[in-house]
């Protein structure tokens, strides 16, 4: 039988925008800063996704992913993330350190290609060990209308990807409006998503604090409707440890402290690892670092 | 209360996740795992032990000196005296010269560029009004920083664009000022209020004789400071501070052209029934017990934001608060199974921590009327909900409360608590939630919640309530005016309407 979405309520455009910006006037000092700033770097996918990826490039970002900063109290990240090609040069040197290999399959970031090469793609990317699969979904199917096709795509990559965690990309700055974003989050989560990602990185506008809070409210309505735990997962734009925590009051408020960890919530991002750890220095030592002495992977 | 059931599905094949499941636990835990660092703002400037009148200019001291108390500490905060017969008559007869010599006939370009500077001025020291406002009233200071006094300033900005522009405000009629307007203000929104109804009075080119409500005259004080530093003439503002008792003076003064009171039905009641036949103008905002209705196709996520703004904003010391909420009765388990989540969340202690959501009860007296008015609610036979949360030893708070099983009849129906506490009911039909929204004394404010544009729009005409908001709640702009039907009164504040109570039209 095919696929028929189920009734997902409405979303007022004005009223979630203030919403969303009500978690913004959340003040985070002192301990709940240091706390947030440990929180920020362990959800952290860090990410390097350009034509120009080197394996010297992916080895600098695995070591710099595993050990982020000098201070032996500051945690690794949750994961690396990197085009399938460089999953095996991640894997080699992220072994044993729990830092997980994520890759985007699927003809990322546009997903325009034939059904069987991305699946194709999805399992030689799993067979190479890659522990979670970021996949995008069929856009031009969803604006399309065909909603049945978009949820079966992702039912045949999540079954692809076996024991591999699924990351299901919906690239919100593509579907025009927040229903079509929380139509697609309820599509993604009733076709076996592990995860919602807002975006790839590669379109602008890519996460924005609203479209993540109407994607949380499709987890929590779906968390109490079926009982299953689907994580977050907002990427791209996210570039300063305060926007961080703004997600996680945000995460927090909405979803609860339970979803506060990296197997719920995870932060797509590159340059935002270099600022949480200039706060990281500011908080322990009381004054900031120069950025010099940071590394730039 | 059950789980939310939005809809039933089960889990797509290959979607049971193995270990990610939790099958059984359903509940989202609001707990420590993240607690928030305390981030208080502080206060640091300096409170005097005594402020007086404000008349002709000048602080003037005074008898009959009483305490306003910090309502979150229960500490003293300053001193004000008792105007009594004597003092009225002398803010009174400053207002009347200041009218007659300079401010009646003073140019409206000149008038305005006085309003412009207090609005600036205001900004300019927003910081500062925003935690006296806190200290004073036991509001949270994320709101009188957010809220009040961005619309203190922007209230007297807005009136200061009018007043050189009087003769455009009512095409075809000409215009003029009416005199002293003697005004009451309640202590819910200290500033605003005073905004409210210093400012078009003085656009129009009134002066003013006011009294703010006895448990918060502080930061009126300020305001004050800032008329005097905007070069506003003295004796067109004049402060005078009391209780119930000046207030009857004020209002009853002979010498008064315009009265404008805020506050208690029962006691716009007195002061309609002592000015019966004086000739005096009158405007009264009164009490309500707004319906905040929530039809099926509304958003449900956005309208359970509503309904937070509609009663737990400023602790639900709100006259056009959404103290009732109608839903409709196939949404109800899912909306309140909602609202569950969100008052869990909702942060009830120190004001002027900037984390806080719910601040204190500005008073005793009004945390025992809220008190008396849960227990009524209680004996009645409705089911309290109410959020567990700590809430600090000292100082007058109330935790965040909603009833079900409310019917018309009941006090916490009809009554307005004037507190962070809601009656819920539900509806069947459009027609039903009209019904139901109008079957009350009061007439302030409404709010409607669907996606269906047209049905936002037939409801909204059909409700008896001053102010109708259409996917949102509580939300105020100088430009839109304000006021109520019924027993909420009569008298439009803000926008093109509020100047009609403060000048004469003719022609």
């Amino acid at each position: 039988m095919s696929y028929v979405l189920p009734p997902v309520p409405s979303v007022d455009q004005v009223a979630v925008e203030q919403r969303a910006a009500a978690f913004t006037k959340r003040s985070i000092k002192t301990s709940a800063k240091k706390a947030a700033l440990a929180f920020t770097v362990r959800m952290i996918d860090l990410t390097t996704l350009e034509g120009a990826d080197t394996p010297g490039k992916v080895l600098r970002l695995c070591r710099k992913a595993m050990r982020p900063a000098l201070d032996p109290q500051v945690p690794s990240v949750a994961a690396v993330c990197v085009y399938p090609t460089m999953v095996g040069v991640a894997l080699r040197e992220l072994a044993g350190s729990g830092v997980k290999v994520a890759s985007v399959a699927t003809a990322f970031p546009s997903g325009q290609s034939f059904l069987d090469v991305r699946l194709d793609e999805v399992r030689r990317t799993v067979e190479l060990g890659a522990d979670e699969i970021d996949m995008v979904i069929n856009r031009g199917a969803w604006l399309a209308g065909d909603v049945a096709r978009v949820h079966d795509e992702i039912a045949s990559i999540k079954q692809a990807c076996g024991p591999a965690h699924l990351k299901v990309i919906l690239e919100t700055g593509e579907l025009g409006t927040y229903d079509q974003v929380r139509k697609a989050s309820q599509v993604a989560m009733d076709a076996g998503a592990d995860f919602i990602k807002t975006s790839t990185g590669k379109v602008s506008p890519a996460a924005t604090l609203p479209v993540t809070l109407v994607m949380l409210e499709a987890i929590r309505d779906h968390f109490h409707a079926t009982g299953r735990v689907v994580g977050m997962k907002p990427a791209g734009g996210i570039r300063t440890a305060k926007q961080a925590w703004q997600y996680l009051v945000m995460v927090k408020e909405t979803l609860g402290d339970a979803w506060l960890t990296p197997d719920r919530f995870r932060l797509g991002a590159s340059s935002l690892l270099n600022d949480v750890l200039l706060q990281w220095e500011r908080a322990r030592t009381g004054h900031y670092e120069s950025v010099r002495s940071l590394s730039d992977d | 209360m059950d789980a939310t059931k939005l809809h039933a599905i089960d889990p797509a094949p290959g979607a049971s996740g193995g270990a990610r499941s939790i099958p059984d636990v359903r509940e989202l835990l609001f707990g420590d795992l993240w607690p928030y660092a305390p981030a208080p703002e502080r206060n640091v400037w300096p409170i005097a032990e005594r402020y007086g009148h404000f008349l002709d200019g000048e602080f003037v001291d005074g008898d009959g000196w009483f305490a306003s108390v910090n309502p979150a500490t229960e500490e003293v905060v300053t001193h004000v005296p008792t105007a009594d017969a004597k003092v009225v008559d002398r803010a009174v007869k400053a207002a009347r010269s200041a009218y007659e010599t300079c401010w009646r006939d003073m140019p409206g370009a000149e008038r305005g560029k006085i309003l412009y500077r207090i609005g600036r001025m205001i900004q300019e020291r927003s910081r500062e009004l925003a935690v006296l406002e806190s200290i004073d009233n036991g509001k949270p200071i994320k709101e009188s920083r957010d809220v009040d006094v961005p619309l203190v300033a922007a209230h007297f900005l807005y009136y200061a664009g009018w007043a050189d522009k009087l003769r455009y405000a009512f095409p075809g009629a000409s215009v003029a000022p009416i005199g002293v307007a003697g005004q009451v203000i309640p202590w819910n929104f200290p500033l605003l209020m005073a905004a409210w109804k210093i400012a078009p009075a003085l656009a129009a080119g009134n002066t003013v004789v006011i009294k703010p409500a006895e448990t918060t005259p502080l930061t009126m004080t300020r305001l004050c400071e800032i008329f005097v530093e905007a070069g506003l003439p003295p004796g067109v503002v004049n402060v005078v501070h009391g209780a119930g008792a000046t207030g009857k003076l004020l209002v009853e003064h002979p010498g008064i052209d315009k009265v404008a009171f805020t506050g208690s039905t029962e006691v716009g009641k007195l002061i309609q029934r002592a000015l019966a036949g004086t000739g005096r103008r009158l405007t009264l905002e009164l009490g309500g017990k707004g319906a905040n209705i929530v039809f099926d196709d509304a958003p449900l996520d956005q309208a359970v934001e509503g309904i937070v703004a509609g009663i737990w904003f400023n602790q639900g010391h709100v006259c056009c608060a959404g103290s009732r909420l109608l839903v409709q009765e196939n949404v109800a388990d899912a909306l309140l199974a909602k609202l569950d989540e969100r008052m869990a969340t909702l942060r009830v202690g120190d004001p002027l921590d900037k984390n806080t959501d719910i601040g204190a009860i500005n008073s005793r007296a009004q945390l025992e009327k809220i008190d008396e008015l849960v227990a009524a609610g209680r004996d009645e036979g409705a089911d309290m909900h109410q959020l567990a949360c700590p809430i600090p030893e000292r100082g007058f708070f109330f935790r965040p409360t909603y009833f079900t099983g409310v019917t018309q009849s009941h006090r916490i129906a009809r009554e307005e608590i004037f507190g962070p506490v809601l009656a819920v009911q539900t509806f069947r039909t459009p027609d039903e939630a009209v019904q139901l929204a109008n079957n009350t004394p009061y007439g302030l404010s409404a709010g409607i919640w669907s996606d269906k544009g047209s049905k936002l729009f037939s409801i909204a005409g059909a409700m008896r309530a001053g102010v109708v908001w259409g996917n949102t709640f509580n939300a105020f702009d100088p430009g839109s005016p304000f006021g109520g039907y019924k027993e909420s009164g009569f008298g439009r504040e803000g926008g093109r309407h509020g100047l009609l109570p403060y000048l004469e039209v003719t022609g």
